[in-house]
């Protein structure tokens, strides 16, 4: 199963915060794409498995939203904004760009499977435009240069500071840390690059989990 | 002359306004005790009396949405805050939670006493990391100071609240979508009747209020009903955040009182047009806002103003197009943004949307026919009042309005054989 005995006991977590199991089925799709890279069909399963819901559920709820993945993406997904704002200072430059230095169609990642970039809808920045996002953070106002330059740190595994933290505070370390934020559960795991206290160990060393089977 | 406000921007130059401490230094969460001195219903009573309208883009009157809440049904009432700001060019709710999240927070509190909520939601876009940290922040800081939890301030009063974040639909903006979405359901629209407030999240009362809406209300308990009307107009009073984008000078969110004629946020305080060009067009609410002209810059920004001038004031997003923007281009653009979104429920939306796509393509690269203008008007009447939200209406605005005020442009794509704006393909999608 994709959630270790440990994470499991983190989605036990989310479906207690809610009035509703249910409530608590896109959180622990993003904590399943943290742990896979992507929501695969075992993911879908487990997700079933824990909400007392069927597959075909959750694959319709999983198929609904831009954000849940249907295959891995790297570890930095870039996205590039294509609404009219960002377009009008040169956004499809920037994501056009982008895709030939990397070689892949939109959407695609690279070789190495360190960079996917994509373009997305308006990211309501529209001041900032145009806004090239890394792992949902922002860079604004870049250039083509610049946001090559970007891509060029990203490939090299370097984060540089968003706009927001220019002193480097805040990033978001991988598109795993993203998705564990996403989740619910705060900052992530050091196995994802974040800084959590309250990382789950290695597998193996966690006790004994809790049954799925036993959610009333 | 209309002189910007400082009321939801006034600790926007803090930049420490975050920090729970400092906060509490610029005043933050007073108006807690205020409110836990009356009762609920003079909360609701008091809103209802200033007249605070939803700053969400359908302008709902906030008290009388928290009047129409359902009582005595023996099941919980809920406050759910709309957090998934998606319109395009809308950007004034997610610096708000950058810069003053706080206020988000404080106004979830005071809000809920109103309206008798012990389980707040804030549903948040997942694409905002910035605003998600700082809110999540503001929220965890807020229960280690008493503020949220069991018998806040020694009110008696409880309160949890819980973030959540969305995965990317920009339909989770309208408020049925965005409960289905709550639940864990598709984001899809539901039918109304019934409305949330009688049967919302699990089917128990619920109130849906923007991000702005909330975090007003706390100003209007400090400050009082006179206070709030002494801003705007009789029935769109008290202070706005603009949002102004695309081809002026110095784009950003500016706050002003409702009414404010336009030209003093486009060309005044947004700085004008950027390279001394001339304007063309701009939207009054978001691009699902019929388009407006030089011609109207003298509106005032109100809910009534701009309605009288044949559009919607919606989110108050302002983007700005100068006389280099093709509008064939601009309502590809758009078009392919409610195509994108657009959730597939109903026909007309779902493949109304897809149609246009592709005939505004045909038209930017020289495919047009002469009677493609005809066929994108049916299209749109075709949607326009028969989809189930109001997302199918908001994809015919760019067009409608686009076909209204620059039909020759149009023409000229057909006559000329393609796009006579340089730069053709920059907005021609490659996928």
């Amino acid at each position: 199963m994709p959630l270790s005995d440990q994470t499991l006991t983190r989605a036990e977590e989310l479906i207690a915060r809610y009035p509703q199991p249910r409530s608590a089925l896109l959180p622990i799709l993003f904590l399943l794409q943290a742990e896979d890279g992507y929501v695969s069909p075992a993911g879908v399963a487990q997700a079933a498995q824990l909400l007392g819901l069927t597959k075909a559920e959750v694959g319709a709820v999983a198929t609904f939203y831009t954000m849940f993945r249907r295959r891995p993406v790297g570890k930095y997904l870039v996205s590039v904004c294509k609404t009219l704002p960002c377009q009008l200072r040169g956004s499809r430059d920037i994501s056009e760009a982008m895709v030939r230095r990397l070689d892949v169609p939109l959407g695609g990642t690279d070789e190495s499977g360190m960079v996917t970039v994509e373009e997305v809808e308006c990211l309501a920045a529209c001041d900032g435009a145009p806004v090239v996002q890394v792992n949902t953070e922002n860079y604004e106002r870049l250039s083509e240069e610049e946001a090559l330059e970007l891509l060029e740190a990203l490939l090299r595994d370097e984060v540089p500071p968003p706009t927001f933290a220019a002193d480097g505070s805040v990033t978001e370390p991988s598109t795993a840390a993203l998705h564990w934020r996403l989740a619910g559960l705060g900052d992530p795991p050091a196995a994802y690059g974040g800084t959590s206290a309250a990382a789950p160990e290695a597998p193996g060393d966690a006790g004994p989990a809790p049954d799925p089977g036993d959610r009333s | 002359m209309t002189d910007q406000v400082k009321v939801l921007t006034s600790r926007w130059g803090d930049n420490r306004a975050h920090e729970i401490d400092h906060f509490g230094e610029l005043d933050g969460y007073a108006s807690l005790d205020a409110a836990f001195e009356k009762s609920p219903e003079d909360l609701v009573q008091l809103v209802k009396d200033a007249g605070l309208r939803g700053r969400g883009g359908a302008g709902f009157p906030t008290g009388m949405k928290w009047g129409f809440l359902a009582k005595g049904t023996g099941k919980p009432t809920y406050l759910v805050v709309n957090a998934d700001e998606s319109e395009p060019g809308t950007f004034k709710d997610m610096e708000l939670l950058e810069r003053d999240p706080h206020a988000l927070v404080e106004g979830v509190i005071v809000s809920s006493y109103a309206i008798g909520c012990r389980n707040a939601f804030i549903y948040l876009r997942g694409e905002c990391g910035w605003p998600g940290r700082r809110l999540q922040a503001a929220i965890d800081a807020a229960y280690d100071k008493g503020l949220l939890g069991r018998d806040i301030k020694g009110s008696g009063f409880d309160l949890d609240v819980v973030l959540h974040r969305g995965a990317g639909a920009y339909i989770c903006g309208e408020e049925t979508a965005l409960l289905s979405s709550l639940e864990g359901q598709r984001g899809q629209p539901k039918l109304r009747p019934p409305f949330p407030a009688v049967e919302g999240l699990y089917r128990a009362p619920t109130t849906v209020n923007n991000v702005e809406t909330v975090a007003t209300v706390p100003w209007i308990i400090r400050k009082g009903v006179d206070w709030f009307r002494s801003m705007g107009s009789e029935k769109s009073p008290g202070p706005k955040l603009f949002s102004v984008s695309g081809d002026v000078v110095n784009p950003g969110n500016f706050e002003f009182p409702l009414g404010v004629p336009a030209r003093e946020v486009i060309l005044g305080a947004a700085g004008g047009l950027r390279d001394g060009k001339t304007l063309k067009a701009w939207t009054p609410g978001g691009s699902s806002t019929p388009m407006l002209t030089a011609d109207h810059l003298d509106t005032p920004m109100d809910f009534e103003g701009i309605t009288a001038a044949g559009s919607l004031l919606g989110t108050a997003a302002v983007m700005v197009f100068s006389e280099d923007v093709c509008m064939v281009r601009a309502c590809l653009n758009f078009t392919e943004f409610y195509a994108h979104e657009s959730c597939g429920k109903c026909t007309p939306c779902r493949e109304g949307t897809d149609w246009m796509r592709k005939i505004l393509g045909r038209l930017e690269t020289g495919q047009g026919r002469p009677d493609d203008m005809d066929t994108l008007k049916d299209i749109c009447d075709s949607i326009f009042g028969r989809s189930f939200c109001a997302l199918g209406d908001g994809a015919t605005s760019p067009v409608v309005s686009a076909l209204k005020f620059f039909r020759d442009e149009f023409d000229e794509h057909v006559s000329g054989g393609g796009c006579p704006f340089p730069g053709a393909r920059v907005t021609v999608a490659a996928h």
